[in-house]
Formats: structure tokens, sequence, C-alpha cells
């Protein structure tokens, strides 16, 4: 093989990865932050895969109720907000663990999802329409690589409003303040369940919508084996990018890359140990949790009222 | 009291394990048990049974067993090909007192029904797709299948005529070996059309991962492939995925026409039935079980799907005169000379292995013109 269609075929990869992280990381964006702005007010919401897979169901079912996707949107945001609400109000009631109601609710969100969901699975629902970044370009590899969904960076700029929000702005200090220490955000006036509760809540419609993208974008359609995971991935992402939106985002973008790895690899005819490499996001959340949990290293950057974090 | 409640609803636990489950599997009368002149049997699918795919078409069967006077059906989804379909089969004979089971999925049959089988020997299982051997396996257990890559050589003709690449693209799940001879037929059927034609293959590994699958779509797209089939659970989103990118697609299991009318060529379908009612009544008569069932187009197990639009007129005779020659039960697909894509002769030249020849159902190679690794 001589050494331009070396570098032809090693271009191709890096363009099938980044097409490839455009695509599958978006559910992962949005449920990290959801995740994230939920951490940060002191609760932890493991059911977040739960709201996912129900937002891809309700944004499915009112895609094709009505005809409009973006309406679906709407809905499974709402169906995370209710989820996110019911969360918030479990947790406030008092001895309470958070994590045991986050993984009830993720058994609860998967399982009305499938219930409500067959009869979604074989109608086809209208789909979020794409946004063509690589029309400049003549090669069809490079334009279906920048071929992208509207919500991405919508996802993307909100990474970045929170990154403000949290450092500069009223409610952000707020929501800090509240998840670091409930008794100085007591002493100060401000209502710490409520705050909680509109956190929790908010993370939800996050991850709501992250699941409408699954459903009404990439794959793009309903089934049971939708998800496999993700919402789960994106919990431990937020750990692994120490609670800051920015690192979220870049974190996400890994996981689309390493999710897009096994079969970019086979298609340009690398062929051995494909297992391995179809393992690689999930190998790449142990490795990242072994790598952020060193024994004796302070968790820097958790909210100091997260229950993990209490002793 | 928390134990009693414990060790009667294990089966219910269980089911509420598998990941909500529960909520669908509530309309089959969790613990009641058949009357006792009644014919229980038990039927175990590894996905949901409206997949749009391969569990569906099982479902289809059963549907039309339920009809049966003397039969009484219990289901469970969403099986995993684990030690938990051992759980399950052992809750189906114990509390509903199945006694004959379907477990329908690949990966149950060694060690779980063989496992299970010896330990109930008057409990019929039989199972999809697995290679019962006489003498080796206990006589209570029996496979059936469908010689389903007679489709896919006649989806190989169809895909080969409408591409302009000659580049196909195949999405499998797992390389065990009906996944193998499909993408194999598949292969040898463009190749009667193409003899430059290629197929890719892209293991996702797992019966159904739609991002992966969707992933493995565009990237073989990405590689100038213009027609797609597959072997996963449900094609639903790779014949979507080719339809919005404009390329062909064969479909799998059902007729996916409906989800891509401009790009659908034909598909491979199953048609269950025929060997679920034998495998009943032969156990309802009292006959021994059928050990070792098989059958092809021309026994109404497999079916190809109608045309698409896309498909030539030329493309449609030649796939017609080979169907004919295969419902007359003279077309053998492997023959040889046969090379692997490693240069191995794996059928000698003179050699012609028959539909029937078991020595297919242990392939374990992709043949020359395939790019993949098993």
């Amino acid at each position: 093989m001589s050494e331009t269609t070396d570098g032809l075929a090693f271009g191709s990869l890096a363009l099938a990865l980044l097409g490839g992280a455009l695509r599958v990381s978006t559910p992962f964006l949005f449920v990290s932050l959801g995740e994230c702005i939920t951490e940060k007010s002191g609760r932890i919401n493991l059911g977040l895969e739960g709201t996912l897979v129900l937002g891809a169901m309700g944004g499915y079912g009112v895609s094709l109720l009505t005809g409009s996707p973006w309406l679906g949107v709407l809905a499974a945001g709402l169906c995370g907000v209710l989820m996110g609400l019911l969360h918030g109000g479990l947790c406030s009631l008092p001895k309470v663990n958070d994590i045991a109601v986050g993984i009830a609710l993720m058994l609860f969100g998967t399982g009305l999802a499938f219930f409500l969901g067959k009869p979604l699975i074989q109608p086809q629902a209208p789909m979020l329409p794409s946004v063509e970044l690589g029309a400049w370009s003549d090669n069809e590899q490079v334009r279906s690589a920048l071929r992208i969904n509207v919500l991405l960076p919508v996802g993307l700029a909100l990474a970045g409003l929170l990154h403000w929000a949290f450092r500069a702005s009223r409610w952000g200090l707020a929501l800090r303040l509240v998840g670091d220490n409930a008794a100085a955000a007591r002493a100060l006036g401000y209502p710490v369940v409520p705050i909680r509760i509109g956190a929790t809540a908010a993370g939800g419609f996050l991850a709501g919508v992250g699941g409408a993208f699954l459903s009404l974008y990439y794959p793009g359609s309903w089934n049971e084996g939708l998800s496999s995971g993700q919402g789960l991935m994106a919990v431990a992402l937020v750990i692994f990018a120490r609670w800051s939106p920015l690192r979220c985002a870049l974190a996400a973008l890994l996981f689309g890359a390493a999710g897009a790895l096994g079969p970019a690899l086979q298609s340009q005819g690398i062929t051995a140990g494909y297992y391995l490499f179809n393992a690689a996001p999930y190998v790449l959340t142990l490795a990242l949790m072994a790598a952020s949990w060193t024994p004796g290293q302070t968790l820097a950057g958790a909210p100091g009222e997260l229950s993990f974090t209490q002793r | 009291m928390a134990q009693t409640r414990f060790s009667a609803g294990r089966r219910d636990i269980l089911r509420i394990l598998g990941s909500g489950a529960a909520v669908s599997a509530l309309p089959f009368g969790i613990g009641l048990a058949g009357a006792a002149d009644k014919l229980v049997v038990g039927v175990i699918y590894v996905g949901p049974r409206d997949d749009f795919g391969y569990n569906q078409a099982q479902a289809q069967a059963v549907a039309a067993l339920k009809k049966m006077p003397g039969v009484k059906v219990v289901e469970e989804e969403k099986v995993p090909e684990t030690v938990a379909v051992q759980k399950t089969m052992e809750a189906m004979i114990n509390q509903d007192k199945a006694s004959l089971i379907f477990a329908t999925s690949f990966g149950y049959f060694d060690p779980h029904v063989l496992k299970m089988a010896e330990k109930y020997p008057n409990v019929r299982f039989a199972h999809c797709g697995g290679l019962w051997t006489a003498g080796k396996h206990p006589k209570n257990v029996g496979s059936f299948f469908g010689y389903i890559d007679e489709c896919q050589y006649l989806d190989g003709i169809a895909a080969a005529s409408a591409s302009k690449s000659k580049k196909l693209g195949f999405i499998a799940a797992k390389p065990i070996p009906q996944v193998l001879r499909n993408i194999n037929a598949f292969l040898l059927g463009a190749r009667s059309v193409d003899p430059k034609a290629t197929v890719k293959v892209i293991f996702t590994g797992d019966w159904s991962l739609p991002v992966k699958e969707a992933e493995a779509a565009n990237s073989l797209i990405d590689q100038g492939v213009d027609v797609l089939t597959c072997h996963v659970d449900s094609p639903k989103v790779i014949v979507e995925t080719a339809e919005r990118r404009g390329v062909y697609s064969c479909g799998y299991h059902a007729s996916q026409a409906k989800l891509a009318p401009k790009g659908y060529l034909t598909g491979a379908e199953w048609d269950w039935q025929t060997p679920y009612t034998q495998i009943v009544k032969a156990t309802l008569d009292g006959k021994p079980m059928v050990n070792f069932l098989r059958g092809g187009l021309k026994d109404g197990f497999v079916k190809p799907s109608p045309f698409g639009p896309a498909v030539s007129a030329e493309a449609k005779k030649k796939s017609e005169a080979v169907k004919a020659a295969m419902l007359k039960g003279d077309f053998p697909i492997f023959k040889g000379p046969l090379l692997d894509n490693t240069g191995k002769t794996v059928i000698a030249a003179g050699k012609v292995l028959g539909q029937q020849d078991p020595l297919l159902e242990s392939m374990n190679y992709l043949v020359d013109g395939v790019i993949g690794q098993v």
C-alpha cells in the first residue's frame, strides 16, 4: 500500500469519527448538561436513563400525532419535567435517598415508555430536519459528516451559557450555594427545597430533549433497544467532567466518537478485534471513572451536598 | 412475611428486573397454571414481540398457535441469552406447567436448553436455529430453522443489478453460522450478476443496537456502498437510514417495503407457522419430538418480499428463474470450487453441498469477495 492511500484512509477514518461524534454525541450532551444542573443543586438523579427513554417515546408519539417534530421535542422535554418533578418531590421527603429514587425512576421511566410505546414501533413519525454544514464541499463523505441537527449547536451554546451562568449569574450562584452548603443557603434566605426541585425538573427537561433527538433524528426510530444505556453513561460523564458544562460538551463529543469507532474501522476494512472497538464507549466509561476516582484525592469540583460526598 | 412473598413471586420479580418488561408481561396470567387438559406451550423471545423483525416473525406464528384447540400459550419477552433463560424455562415448567417450550433465540441452545432438557426429560424443547445432533443431544430437544439463505441469494441478485458501485453492505449482529451463511449467500447471488461485486460486512456485536446500526449504515454509505442489507433483529433503522441517504436496501425477517418506498429492492422473510404447528401437533398427538426440522422456499418456511420499483425487468427475470429452480429443489447455493476471503479452499472443486447438508450449519468462514473478518 502506498503512502498516499494510507493518508487517504486515515483522513477518511478521521472524517468518519468526526461525523460519528457529531451524530451520536447530542443525547450524551443534553443528558449530561441536565445532570450537571441537578447535581450542582446537591442532588443526584440516576433516573435520567428512564427520562431519556420516556422522552424518546413521548417525542416520537407526539410527532406522529401532530405531524410536527418540534412539538415532539417540546413534549419530550415536558415528559422530562414531570419525571424531574417526581424525583425532586420524592427526594424532598424526609429520609429519602436520591440514588435509590433515581434507580426506581429509571425502571419506572423505561417500563412506562415500553408499555405506552408498543403502538409506536411500526409507524414512521416525521423527523427533525438536518442542517447541511458541509454544503461547500463536493466530497460526499465531508457533506455527510457535517450534516447535523440544530439541537447539537443548541446544546453546545447551552453548555457555554451554563458555564457562564454557574460563575456569574445570580441564579447560578444561588444554585451552587444550595448544592455546596444548604445551611448557608438557608441562612441567606434561599429556598433550598424549591431550588433543588426546580433544578431536577430543568435537568429532566434536557434529558427528555436528548431522548427526542434519539427517536426523531438519529437513529430516528422508536424501539425498545433505542438507548442502550446512553443515559447512564451520560451521568458517569458528568463526574468525569467534574461538573463543568464545557468539559461535559467535550466529553460528550469524545463518547460520540468512541461509539463510532467500531463501525468506522470495519467500514474501512480494518476488521480485526471489532468486539474490542465496539466496546470502546463502555471501556472509556470505566477507564475514565477509574482515572478520575484516584483514592486519597478529593473530588475537585464536586458539590458539597451530594449524598456521595457526605460522610 | 417478606420471605413468603419473595418465593411466591420469584418470576414476577425477575420480570420487573427485566427492565420494565413487567408491564408488558402482565396480560399473561402470572401464576395461573393452565387447565390440566390443555397443552401449555411456553415461548421465549430475546427481544420485544413487536420489533418489526425477528421476534415479530416468531410471534406471528405463536398467534396462530393460540387459535389451536387444546393449546394454551405463555410467553416471555426480552429474555437475555444468559442463565436468565434457564430461570424463565424453569418458571414456565414449574409454575405454568408448560410441557413444550419454544426457545427462539440462537444463544439459548447451548448450554441453556440442553441443560434444562436433561433436568426435565418429560418436557419438550423446540429451539430455533440450533444444530441438533443425534446421539449427542437429548431426544426431547428439537431444532427448527429455515433456509433463508435462499432468499438472501435472491436479494444478492437484485442488489448487484441495482448497484452502480458494485459495493454492497451487510450489517450483521454476531458472526454465528446462520449469519455467515446469509452473508455468503448474498455475495454469491450478487456475484452471479457481476463477478466483481463485493460485500462489506460490519458486525455490531448484538441483536439490537439501533445507534450502532445507524452508524454502521452511514459509514458504509460513506465508503461508496449503495445497497444495504442486514442480519439484526429490527432492520427498521437500517432500511430507513438507507432511504434517507438515497441508497437501496434489502429487508430481513419481515417486509420493510413501507419504510423505503423508493429504495426497497426486495427482502428475505420468515413464515414460521408451518414448523410451529407441526411441532405442536406432534406433541398433542403424543408422537415423538421432531428433532430436526428444516425447510426453505419450497416448504414455505421463507419467502422473498415483493420487488420494489427500483428493480429492473432484467433483474426480476433472473431472480424469478433462480427462484423457480429453488422451488424445484435443484439449486444448490454452495458448491466448489469455493474460496474463503483468506484464500483457503472451503469447498473443493466438484463438490456440491445441498441445502440440507449439516456442514453448512457450522459455517465459520466468509467467502472470497466479502470484506470482513469472523
